[in-house]
């Protein structure tokens, strides 16, 4: 979907579909720009303040550039149990960022997530929609080093 | 084709549409043969399987365990052996530990379910099953119930099995056993039976009637009697009343919801519409976690195969009663599942909650009376109105009716989806369904309900669920998280992960559970830290004052919060200092974490004679804390040490210990 589309899809004042429209605009760009805050403002015509009160209020919502990789942490109570604090220090430790933070390549993102509700194969991290189940600190530090690898392959063609 | 299509393009009157597959009205007259009807039926039960029918479990967790990749190789597979096959997805069956999961119908065979199936597998089980028609033994789960249960006799019947002995599936029949997106099937098994006969027959008082006989009470949490719920919008006056299904599953470990959303989402559907007609609401919203893309983009099918059906939209099967569903993404915010906060979401506003009353059946959603129930509640529905409010009320204890669907997860054997019956005790659920502790380890406690539940010892292992049992040992029922913990879980470390959750999710209107909250974790933060961190006096004094006030700071919490987050924010606080206190004074006084898990209070070291000087733990350590000669024993400078505990989990030779 263009950022056009967006726009047209969803009609004028009406504010309820904020929340929907701003999830499609981060579909668009991956994050939420300061020029669409203001123009989801004017077009559902409410205050500024409220669509940014709202972009903040949401986990869901970014207002600065992802990563080419988003990984996805869970921090639910099933994967503390099984040691996913342990799986998010060796991946902040292996890229060399906090949670939340992006990496200066723009390679990798990580973010944590309350409970992505695959419990039963915790610990659990999703790379880009892809599920990945049952880690420890060494596949995971395997799995991310593979990825590293592809990304210097592409690289190089 | 295997549809019920045909018969609506037939000339038979909207109203008798699914009369007409239920078997209670004739279609001869608009040309539709009984016989035609049976045999359609027993096609898509696959009861009377034309070919062989390939079914991949293919919910979260099967996709997490590789489905897909099993699902194409079958494809190609097939292809290759040249097997006329169809090859379907269904949803999960709930044994997530087994995963991937594929189920072989072969014609003239029972239905034979498969475990752990990986892409390797596949063409030995196409082999053998498909093209020689026997089971492949060491890879079987169990087989369904047949006409001819003496096939394959050396498989157990899958209800036999013991993750299935003691559970009773009722709402999840059709979870990991239906396509979930083939409305036909769920036709075939009694789907929207019950709405057209409550359309026909019953008036909506009848309706609530009947659902307060039936006992049925809120899934979501609280345990509110729904029939007495839906009874206070029916009597709200007003032109436009709404429905909502929460779908916003928040909690950290449960995913019930989840798997009844991607496993038979038309069932959920159908109970929605009893519930708008007992109500009144022509309008009404599943507000969904958008972390559940897969439920989403299932629930979005199943609202446009029902209004294609008739089953939902204008006139339902010519009643007269109308009911659209719309389908609103959650941006991710855990207070959301608190019914005035999930109202002040869909209404496009930062979801925060408001003082009750009015309640949202008087004045909810655009200022209109408004009723919320969650998944599981409106799952339970369609069953009431096909079996009787009597057959429903036979199942579960004196208070609490019905089935309970839990999230079994943690430290077990098996983890998965399981459905008992309100009254089976928790020894049952974790050590005979669940398998017990793997890796011989002892049990500790099992946290229910998540942050706003408790964790319970040993001691309450023998309680029978319902809802006043739980709170009565100080647990609740929540939404059916159970997360299993062992020797190696700190209780410590528990309540301050939960404070970490809750302070991170509180919406920060009120006063006690923004600021409160902080103050437990800073508390809790004190407790667990090592003395390294402690750099005057007035630290320690600081530490013994905080446990000093935690729990008279987790009661006025408790007292004061305005929300129900806030009000069991402080819970899991209460809880474990209640039944775990040793734990507390451990961390206090010895300054040691008994499971040792709180990695700032233990101190890592290098057994020199196991290090052979690999060099990997000094790589990893993100402080560069660890020094040495390669190919000679390293050390590690404890001044810089940040206890993350790297160099111990990636060390190959167990030279590192943790004290």
């Amino acid at each position: 979907m263009r950022s056009e589309e967006v726009y047209k899809k969803y009609p004028r004042n009406e504010a309820s579909n904020m929340i929907a429209m701003l999830q499609d605009v981060q579909e668009v760009h991956g994050y939420l720009p300061e020029d669409d805050i203001i123009r989801v403002a004017k077009h559902l015509n409410v205050p500024t303040s409220r669509v940014y009160g709202v972009a903040t209020f949401y986990n869901q919502f970014r207002l600065t550039p992802l990563g080419k990789h988003v990984i996805r942490v869970c921090r639910g109570t099933a994967c503390h149990v099984k040691g996913s604090l342990d799986i998010l220090n060796t991946l902040e430790a292996e890229l060399g960022i906090k949670a939340g933070e992006t990496t200066k390549d723009l390679q990798f993102t990580i973010e944590t997530v309350a409970c992505i509700g695959a419990c039963s194969i915790a610990p659990v991290i999703v790379i880009d929609d892809k599920y990945y189940g049952g880690l420890t600190s060494k596949s995971v530090y395997k799995l991310i080093t593979e990825y590293r690898k592809k990304e210097d392959q592409a690289d190089k063609a | 084709m295997n549809t019920f299509k045909e018969i609506l393009s037939k000339k038979v009157p909207a109203d008798k549409f699914v009369e007409l597959i239920r078997g209670s009205y004739d279609g001869t007259a608009a040309g539709v043969s009984p016989a035609r009807i049976a045999e359609l039926k027993s096609k898509l039960t696959l009861e009377k399987a034309e070919k062989p029918v390939v079914m991949v479990g293919m919910g979260t967790c099967g996709l997490a365990n590789g489905a897909q990749a099993v699902y194409d190789t079958f494809e190609a597979e097939l292809k290759k052996y040249g097997v006329d096959a169809e090859l379907t997805r269904v949803g999960c069956v709930g044994f997530c530990a087994e995963e991937v999961i594929v189920d072989i119908k072969v014609p003239g065979f029972p239905r034979i379910s498969y475990k752990r199936v990986t892409p390797e597998n596949v063409d030995t089980i196409i082999e053998r099953t498909l093209l020689h028609k026997e089971p492949v033994i060491q890879k079987a789960l169990g087989k369904y119930p047949y006409s001819d249960d003496s096939l394959w006799p050396e498989i157990p019947f899958i209800q036999d099995i013991p993750f299935f002995k003691i559970q009773k599936k009722v709402v999840l029949e059709n979870c990991g056993v239906i396509d979930p997106e083939n409305i036909d099937q769920y036709l075939a098994r009694g789907g929207y039976h019950a709405l057209s006969d409550v359309l026909i027959n019953k008036s909506p008082l009848d309706v609530i009637k009947e659902t307060k006989l039936a006992g049925l009470r809120g899934r979501g949490g609280g345990g509110f009697p729904t029939g007495k719920k839906w009874e206070f919008a029916y009597q709200a006056k007003n032109d436009q009343k709404y429905l909502i299904c929460n779908a916003d599953e928040g909690d950290p470990g449960a995913f019930m919801d989840r798997a009844v959303l991607e496993g038979d989402p038309h069932r959920v559907v159908e109970g929605m519409i009893i519930a708008a007609y007992a109500i009144g609401a022509s309008v009404g919203y599943v507000y969904c976690r958008a972390e559940y893309p897969l439920a989403i983009s299932r629930l979005e099918k199943t609202i446009a195969d029902a209004t294609a059906y008739g089953l939902l939209g204008d006139n339902i099967l010519n009643s007269g009663f109308s009911f659209h569903l719309k389908i609103k993404k959650g941006a991710g915010a855990f207070v959301c599942g608190e019914e005035t906060a999930l109202i002040h979401s869909i209404e496009g506003r930062r979801g925060m909650p408001r003082p009750r009353p009015p309640f949202p059946a008087v004045s909810g959603l655009f200022g209109k009376p408004t009723i919320i129930n969650n998944v599981e509640t409106f799952a339970n529905v369609p069953l009431i109105f096909r079996n009787g409010a009597d057959w429903y009320a036979a199942i579960g204890t004196a208070k609490s009716k019905g089935t309970k669907i839990f999230a079994l997860s943690g430290k077990v054997v098996n983890t998965g989806l399981v459905e008992v019956p309100m009254g089976t005790t928790i020894r049952d659920i974790i050590f005979t369904v669940g398998g017990g502790i793997p890796d011989g380890k002892a049990f500790k406690a099992v946290q229910i309900g998540a942050p706003s539940g408790g964790a319970l010892p040993e001691k309450f292992l023998d309680t029978e669920i319902d809802y006043e049992n739980l709170k009565a040992v100080g647990a609740m029922m929540g939404s059916g998280g159970l997360v299993v913990m062992d020797e190696t879980t700190c209780m410590v470390d528990l309540a301050k992960f939960f404070m970490q959750f809750i302070t991170s999710e509180s919406c920060g209107k009120c006063i006690p559970c923004r600021e409160g909250t902080k103050r437990l974790l800073e508390i809790l933060e004190r407790i667990t830290k090592s003395y390294r961190e402690e750099e005057t006096e007035v630290d320690s004094l600081m530490r013994f004052q905080g446990m000093l006030y935690l729990e008279r700071l987790a009661d006025v919490i408790k007292d004061t919060s305005l929300c129900g987050l806030g009000q069991t924010a402080a819970n899991p606080v209460i809880s474990t200092l209640k039944n775990f206190r040793d734990e507390y004074e451990a961390h206090l006084y010895d300054r040691k974490c008994p499971a040792k898990a709180c990695r700032q209070m233990l101190t890592y070291t290098i057994i020199e004679d196991k290090c052979i000087g690999c060099t990997l733990c000094a790589t990893r350590c993100p402080v560069n804390a660890i020094s040495g000669n390669r190919k000679e024993p390293h050390f590690i400078n404890q001044d810089i040490c940040t206890h993350c505990g790297q160099c111990e989990l990636n060390c190959r030779f167990d030279a590192i210990i943790a004290e």
